[in-house]
């Protein structure tokens, strides 16, 4: 299977691995997947006010689901969370050039930052009504 | 050392530059038809058949009338079974397999249970072998046929051949096997081992592709099949078409070098697998052999990396032509069947690759390849959700996933 040059320079260099503090009230974290059907993608936003400051990932899966999480992070990254929530599978694909075998990749990363961001929000509710 | 350097020897093999010596001259100068009785072209085209034969027979330890030429594996997988079941349909309509077997053989019993015939798939043990004890107790009063690999494709492990072939003599049963990867790679002799039919492939063993032959036992007992295609009747009315004279003569060729190098071939197999293996293992954790350490091909090395995707890591290893069972890799998202049948969890077998060693395979690339895959392994552990959360003591299995 022949990749992309964006996928591949994702593979290569994958922008924004890592990890943050999990139990930090301005981080969400987004896990989603299962190892079984051959891809997890964690994805963590660190919010300050309304906008993402910071995201980190790390994926389990093939060189499509790494570059999709990847890009992901860099999309998101200084985006306020409204934006993140907007960011569509579809745009993913396009910027990718997945092919239609890969395109669950896309939607993978899709619900990893709506993950993170819901994660993130149920923390703020949890310190509002404490 | 050439780029990228090929570890797929299950898969095809390059051609010998003994055998290709042997083949040209049938292309452009002895070109005649073996079936040509009324000039030299023919009976030297005849002549270079017959040849090929009694170096077929010579390493399967049959007799040069037993042999079939055929366009491959697959072809003689669906004479074989599709043959006998035809043939002795009367005499009862139950065949045994295995979940194990190369889909030619899985998709031919398939095919079969819609024409009537029942199919009782065996299960492999966690290595991916059936046992005689299986079979036994599969063999009804009404089985006609058990078919069984003699190694299997993915994993290598090699199956118990001459005692379940023992079991299916001691029952009446004709016993046949897919000899595709044990031919020309291990010993086999279908006396001792007690087979009635076997099929294997000339590209499989260093030799052309698109030729293979099956062995079809003529006495104790004398095995009969009605033919798949219909035409001039050659192969005895077997197998219509114009013998394939290039080919059939690649295929002897590369029977009787594999003959005379076997020991050889294994020694040199056997030890490109050890020294790629024990560089693994001493390198990285949390990986695994799939298949049986103990009887397994000598040039078949099946991997599982936890923790990270076979798909992304063969992108890793640039260099290397590597399989892997992966489901990515194919246009399905099914993980392989055999590392299922094996119990293999789904989540093991998007983590294995397959390596294989051949006649080709050199020191220096070992070394080569041992150092991308364990630089690779690294980078995706590094990049992996799953590794983090096992360092940080969490058990994987008590996590609610959301699967898609």
């Amino acid at each position: 299977m022949a990749y992309s040059e964006k996928v591949l320079d994702h593979y290569d260099n994958p922008r924004n691995v890592g990890s943050l503090d999990k139990n930090s009230t301005e981080v969400g974290t987004g896990i989603v997947g299962a190892p079984e059907c051959g891809d997890v993608m964690k994805l963590q936003i660190k919010v300050e006010g309304d906008t993402i400051v910071d995201a980190k990932f790390k994926t389990f899966g093939c060189g499509s689901a790494i570059a999709s999480s990847s890009l992901a992070t860099e999309w998101i990254k200084g985006k306020k969370v409204d934006e993140a929530m907007a960011i569509s599978n579809t745009e993913i694909v396009e910027e990718l050039s997945l092919p239609p075998v890969k395109i669950h990749c896309s939607v993978l990363a899709e619900d990893a930052i709506k993950a993170a961001v819901a994660d993130f929000k149920q923390k703020q509710d949890g310190e509002e009504s404490a | 050392m050439n780029f990228p350097i090929y570890f797929d020897y299950q898969a095809t093999t390059p051609v010998d530059q003994r055998v290709l010596d042997t083949m040209l001259p049938y292309f452009t100068s002895a070109y005649g038809n073996a079936a040509s009785r009324s000039h030299a072209f023919g009976w030297k085209a005849e002549e270079a058949v017959d040849t090929a034969r009694e170096q077929i027979a010579s390493i399967l330890g049959a007799s040069s009338k037993e042999v079939v030429f055929t366009s491959g594996s697959t072809e003689a997988i669906n004479l074989a079974m599709k043959g006998v079941g035809e043939m002795y349909g009367s005499k009862g309509k139950h065949i045994v397999t295995c979940l194990a077997e190369h889909k030619a053989v899985l998709d031919t019993a398939k095919h079969m249970e819609k024409e009537g015939f029942e199919v009782t798939y065996l299960e492999p043990d966690s290595n991916g072998a059936v046992t005689a004890q299986q079979v036994a107790e599969a063999i009804r009063e009404d089985t006609i046929l058990v078919t069984i690999m003699w190694a299997n494709n993915e994993v290598g492990t090699v199956n118990p051949i001459r005692e379940i072939g023992a079991i299916c003599r001691e029952r009446g049963v004709l016993f046949f096997t897919d000899g595709t990867q044990s031919v020309g790679k291990i010993p086999v002799d279908v006396e001792a081992d007690n087979i009635d039919l076997l099929c294997f492939s000339g590209h499989k063993l260093y030799g052309p592709k698109g030729v293979g032959a099956l062995y079809v036992r003529r006495r104790k007992p004398r095995v009969r099949l009605v033919a798949q295609m219909d035409g001039g009747g050659h192969e005895r009315g077997m197998r219509s078409g114009t013998l394939n004279v290039p080919g059939i003569v690649g295929l002897g060729a590369a029977c009787a070098v594999a003959e005379k190098d076997l020991e050889k071939d294994m020694a040199h197999s056997i030890a490109m697998r050890e020294r790629f293996e024990e560089k693994i293992f001493g390198a990285l954790d949390h990986v695994a052999i799939n298949g049986n350490e103990n009887s397994r091909l000598p040039g078949c090395s099946n991997l599982s990396f936890a923790y990270v995707e076979g798909e992304s890591l063969i992108m890793g290893f640039k260099d290397l032509a590597v399989s892997s069972g992966s489901a990515c890799t194919s246009a399905s998202l099914e993980p392989s069947h055999v590392l299922q049948a094996m119990g293999v969890g789904d989540e093991l077998a998007h983590s294995s690759i397959r390596f294989g060693f051949g006649r080709l395979t050199t020191a220096e690339e070992i070394d080569f390849a041992a150092e991308q895959v364990i630089t690779a392994v690294k980078k995706l552990r590094e990049l992996s959700p799953l590794y983090e959360m096992v360092q940080e003591g969490i058990d994987l299995s008590t996590i609610a996933w959301t699967g898609h």
